[in-house]
């Protein structure tokens, strides 16, 4: 592709629909979407806002709406997604734009906070730490989802999200489920309750869309099914 | 939007409905057999205690289901929320319900009385 043109779309402004820049970009071999949008930023238009910071696919702070489709930009390579040798990239869908690709991730943390996606511990430093068996059914289920690096993705991907903006999303959780599996975490009766409420896991319909484009391989929509089953036990036996 | 209690009530009653569809459809094959008449249909129904319990039973369940079913349509795609949408259910619910009731009751218990 070295030596040919890229045309570039790019959405603008806060919240301002069908307002986008047109840019011309040098197209180089091995170009991700964040160079793309990077060089943009540093040869054409110094006031382009948009976020990044590792590079290297760990931080999940830049991605985008690449073509109408959630992805994380610095793993992604443009060549994969140019229609012709055109592209479109806009501000990740279901949160509020602050401005150009830049969006407010507040309603997605504090989404994790409501899913009780936090540790609960209950023992201190004086205790000796408790041992994981990893071949534990349990813990098998708990290390499918740690890997989640929070980029937003699956949140964007979601049509439930986009209907329905008190679900807590397939990231939320997903986490839920994970500290429900795991052995050193004592929130189960707080999660139960956080994951059975009105922005619940039972507000999921199974479309799929979070594990179709998690960029980490993982599968939300199989952790939610678990909360549902467990939940559901939880019903027969405890009656909520 | 829809918490365990109305998802459990959502998939119980899909549980009960489901041997429900099954009986009713296998009823219709066997009643038009040789043609269908309305005599025929109330002979079968009228003072009967099980089709009474049968269709009463599925119309409690599908008043049920649907009235849920319908809430995560209104709130999705509809944008009702709130109060609305609890009055929303519930008068979805109550609708599908005295409609059944009233067919149920009709072929079941007050033709056997009006015969």
């Amino acid at each position: 592709m070295t030596g040919n043109t890229l045309k570039v779309t790019i959405d603008r402004g806060s919240n301002a629909k069908g307002v986008q820049t047109e840019f011309e970009v040098p197209a180089h071999a091995s170009q991700t979407v964040l160079d793309v949008v990077s060089w943009v930023q540093q040869n054409e238009d110094p006031t382009l806002s948009y976020r990044f910071a590792c590079r290297v696919g760990m931080c999940g702070s830049c991605a985008m709406m690449v073509n109408g489709v959630p992805r994380w930009t610095c793993r992604t390579h443009i060549s994969k997604v140019l229609d012709g040798n055109a592209v479109t990239i806009g501000p990740l869908r279901n949160l509020p734009v602050i401005k150009d690709l830049a969006v407010d991730m507040d309603p997605f943390f504090d989404k994790w906070v409501a899913a009780e996606g936090v540790h609960h511990g209950t023992l201190t430093r004086d205790d000796p730490i408790a041992p994981i068996d990893e071949a534990a059914p349990a813990r098998v289920e708990a290390n499918a989802g740690i890997e989640c690096i929070n980029c937003s993705v699956c949140y964007a991907a979601c049509d439930t999200v986009a209907g329905n903006p008190d679900y807590l999303g397939p990231a939320a959780l997903q986490r839920a489920w994970t500290l429900l599996n795991d052995a050193k975490d004592e929130g189960r009766a707080a999660i139960m309750d956080a994951v059975s409420d009105k922005g619940g896991c039972h507000n999921c319909h199974s479309m799929g869309s979070c594990t179709a484009y998690c960029p980490n391989d993982l599968d939300p929509m199989s952790a939610i099914a678990g909360l549902k089953r467990e939940t559901a036990k939880s019903f027969f036996k405890r009656g909520r | 939007m829809l918490n365990l209690r109305l998802y459990m009530l959502q998939r119980l009653t899909a549980l009960l409905m489901a041997p429900l569809v099954l009986g009713h459809l296998a009823v219709m094959i066997y009643a038009i057999q040789g043609g269908l008449s309305a005599a025929e249909i109330l002979g079968r129904t009228q003072g009967s205690a099980l089709w009474f319990l049968f269709y009463g039973t599925f119309v409690v369940a599908v008043a049920v289901h649907g009235a849920i079913g319908l809430r995560a349509i209104a709130h999705e795609w509809g944008g009702l929320r709130g109060p609305a949408l609890d009055l929303f259910m519930w008068a979805t619910g109550l609708a599908l319900f005295a409609l059944g009731a009233r067919a149920v009751w009709a072929v079941t218990i007050a033709g056997g009385l009006g015969a």
